[in-house]
């Protein structure tokens, strides 16, 4: 198809999908049963599995339509990790079978879906991972312990990789799976963090038994598939522009606003961190301009390295800006899972609470030392540090 | 706001950038360029010409008046590439000038006095600043007077861009019960130039004394008061020296990374390092975010109200990542780039000149905070 051909299929059937089920009065779950039915729901999945086998630049088409239609969009943030990362897994890895089976439910929000990748022994060094499958007939049996898992408490299925072969080298060995959360010998504890609060689990498997036909992809291909989970990652978390203002700034400037204290010196740490804050902002516009162009450049990279060092020094700045309150914790601590969902966090959240919460940000979805390896490494060409466990068979790697 | 020009940037834009590259890396030899820095009057006039010839001096001067009638993104682009190499030329002050001029002056004053400034025949600059830390207007000393149907001034300007080599001043003086720009001469009676050795030896500085210096009636620029002029000709400054800084960060990063990739130490190429590799990943960010800010303040230089923000915005972001990068690029160079033969110097002095030069950070983070409403 041409790609103007392409806009005039897809576009058609967003009309239809609009003018069939008018969002205003149709049910979310039935509008999006609808959507993935309609090919609406990745557009460049083949038909049949919630796609018309177009190119993915027709998403941001979709997506725009949808919201000025005030269709239901909010599965794509609640399901995140299904929708935003698994979904690209079985397109890619997947069979037709699998296909089948798990999209149209994750979309439509009947099934909701985790990422099992870290352990405790395996965090930035992700593929050092020792949870173990081994096999049994037609099943597996796995065991092990993993970790800051989103949503494992609410999910039904989980993406999860583990070590089929020691005697591989590390990125070799390696066995993806979806795993039935609720499947016998699957524990699940909150993981209580700096805030009280719990927005992650830990995640214990004893014998915990998997069919064969829920194995993603070829045995010892688990590297391969994870790294197309952690690449659909960085395109879920990078890359939204959003509106000046956004986020911790705006509630930086709102503190100023209501201190009244009008002390020249905090004014001007303000501004200055306003505008570095807003150059992120445009240097995110610049990248999505260039990638729209055919030329996409550094630019495009830089993003989540700059949020997390520039949303821990914001939030860090309008606590002090809020004087002696700035030693109180409005909603005091308790020891409970998050209760409100990723589109309400940061409405509810107090400033102080949003700065203990920032800590996260240069240390999950990769820290910012291996953000600044990547840069350093892939955008910038400067060769990697000499690696010691690259050859090495999993089973003699160091390890604590 | 957002919209045009994109920040993805025209064919025509590429092919601009890749004439001004390619003509600096032939005529404008980084010794010559260290050794103009040790003058008092660097300005490489071989690059000028040539400059000149490819009528990018005056690109941003309307037709009309002999220029190229191009946008100011057009000569972002030219400031972008200029920053990059630290060739002394005087372009910043005659866009700087002729700015002004647009601004405040009649159509028979634009017709006369732009057209040798757009060819490049005549060097202008703004004289507008008396000490260190004021702002034009504030408590200004230079006063003109009327006398014979003409005009007398008096005063001194300080830090004035390029005086050393300008033929042309654009002088800010008390008139009118308001701050009016005159056009005066070099070689206007009772005009002197004296030479400020300067931190940045690739732009010269220079002080600039009127002893009653006695001037025709129609060298009083628009015949009237024009603070707006004066404010509109510095922020078209703050624009083009942030993309000198873009430039000349982007310069530094990729000196440093070329030096990393090739000196070994420990066995090891110093980039696999991550004290250094990590350096660079930081100067990459600061550099990326330089040239969305710069690029953003060239293309809203013709909407004030945008311009409000998005200019004292390019002061405050290109300023500190050029100051970080150069510094960072000395560092990774260690010894060698603390030496004079080596060019990170020019950079590191370029960047911290440039943050000072038309205004005080500070002073551009009050404005911006007065344009956020903070």
């Amino acid at each position: 198809m041409t790609e103007h051909r392409e806009q005039t299929v897809v576009a058609d059937a967003i009309d239809r999908l609009i003018d069939s089920y008018p969002p205003a009065t149709t049910e979310a779950k039935v509008f999006w049963g609808a959507q993935f039915d309609a090919g609406l729901a990745w557009v460049d999945f083949p038909e049949g599995h919630g796609g018309l086998g177009v190119s993915p630049k027709h998403r941001e088409m979709v997506q725009r339509h949808l919201v000025e239609a005030d269709a239901p969009t909010w599965n794509r943030t609640a399901n995140v990790l299904g929708i935003g990362m698994g979904a690209g897994v079985l397109a890619a890895h997947g069979t037709d079978e699998q296909r089948m089976r798990w999209l149209r439910p994750m979309f439509t929000m009947d099934d909701i879906w985790c990422q099992l990748f870290s352990e405790p022994g395996a965090g930035s060094d992700v593929a050092g991972l020792s949870t173990r499958a081994e096999r049994d007939g037609d099943e597996w049996i796995v065991n092990g312990q993993k970790v800051w898992t989103t949503l494992a408490h609410l999910a039904k299925w989980g993406l999860l990789v583990t070590r089929t072969d020691p005697d591989q080298p590390k990125h070799k060995g390696m066995t993806y799976f979806v795993v039935d959360m609720e499947a016998e010998g699957v524990e699940i504890l909150p993981l209580y963090q700096i805030t009280g609060e719990a927005e992650f689990n830990e995640v214990f498997f004893s014998d915990t038994r998997i069919p064969d036909d829920q194995r993603i992809d070829d045995v010892g291909a688990g590297w391969r598939v994870a790294m197309t989970t952690l690449m659909n990652e960085r395109v879920a978390i990078g890359g939204n522009p959003v509106p000046r203002n956004h986020g911790a700034i705006g509630v930086a400037m709102d503190t100023w606003a209501s201190s009244g204290t009008g002390d020249q010196a905090t004014r001007r740490e303000l501004v200055r961190l306003w505008g570095e804050v807003e150059a992120m902002r445009l240097t995110t516009l610049r990248a999505s301009e260039n990638m729209k162009a055919g030329v996409p450049g550094p630019e495009g990279s830089t993003g989540k390295l700059a949020w997390a060092d520039l949303n821990k020094e914001v939030t860090s700045f309008t606590v002090s800006m809020l004087g002696l309150e700035g030693a109180t914790i409005p909603e005091g601590y308790a020891l409970e899972a998050t209760t409100y969902d990723t589109r309400e966090i940061e409405r509810v959240m107090s400033p102080q609470r949003h700065f203990l919460r920032s800590r996260a940000n240069s240390i999950e979805g990769g820290t910012s030392e291996i953000m600044r390896n990547i840069l350093g490494e892939r955008v910038l060409g400067l060769p990697g540090e000499p690696r010691v466990d690259k050859d090495l068979p999993w089973k003699e790697v160091p390890r604590g | 706001m957002d919209s045009s020009p994109s920040f993805t940037r025209t064919e025509e834009q590429i092919m601009l950038a890749r004439t001004v590259r390619e003509l600096l890396e032939t005529h404008s030899d980084p010794d010559d360029i260290r050794e103009m820095s040790l003058t008092l009057d660097a300005f490489d006039r071989d690059t000028w010409r040539n400059l000149a010839e490819m009528g990018v001096i005056g690109l941003h001067v309307p037709e009309v008046y002999g220029g190229a009638g191009y946008g100011f993104v057009e000569m972002a682009v030219v400031f972008e590439e200029l920053g990059r190499r630290v060739t002394p030329v005087p372009l910043v002050s005659s866009f700087v000038a002729s700015t002004a001029i647009l601004a405040a002056a009649t159509e028979e004053q634009r017709s006369s006095l732009l057209p040798s400034v757009a060819s490049g025949d005549v060097v202008a600059t703004l004289a507008v600043f008396e000490d260190a830390h004021g702002q034009p207007g504030d408590s200004m000393t230079t006063t003109a007077t009327r006398r014979d149907g003409g005009w007398v001034l008096t005063g001194s300007k300080r830090f004035v861009t390029d005086a050393p080599v300008a033929d042309l001043f654009i002088v800010a003086a008390n008139v009118d019960g308001g701050v009016g720009l005159f056009a005066v001469s070099v070689d206007n009676e009772g005009v002197s130039v004296e030479p400020v050795p300067s931190l940045d030896g690739t732009r010269p500085l220079g002080t600039v004394t009127l002893s009653a210096a006695p001037l025709g009636t129609d060298a009083y620029l628009g015949g009237q008061p024009s603070p707006n002029a004066i404010r509109e000709a510095l922020d078209a400054g703050v624009v083009a020296l942030a993309q000198e800084q873009v430039g000349g960060a982007q310069r530094c990063l990729e000196m440093s990374v070329e030096y990393a990739q090739s000196r070994y130490q420990f066995g090891r190429a110093i980039g696999s390092f991550q004290a250094i590799k990590h350096m660079c990943a930081n100067m990459l960010v600061a550099v990326e975010h330089a040239k969305s800010v710069a690029w953003h303040a060239a293309r809203s230089l013709d909407d004030p109200e945008e311009a409000l923000i998005a200019v004292p915005l390019a002061k405050s972001v290109c300023s500190d990542a050029y100051l970080l990068v150069a510094g960072d690029a000395i560092q990774i160079h260690g010894g060698i780039g603390f030496t004079w033969e080596h060019d990170a110097h020019l950079y590191f002095k370029r960047a911290k000149s440039t943050s000072l030069l038309f205004g005080s950070l500070g002073a551009y983070r009050d404005r911006l905070g007065d344009a956020l409403g903070a």
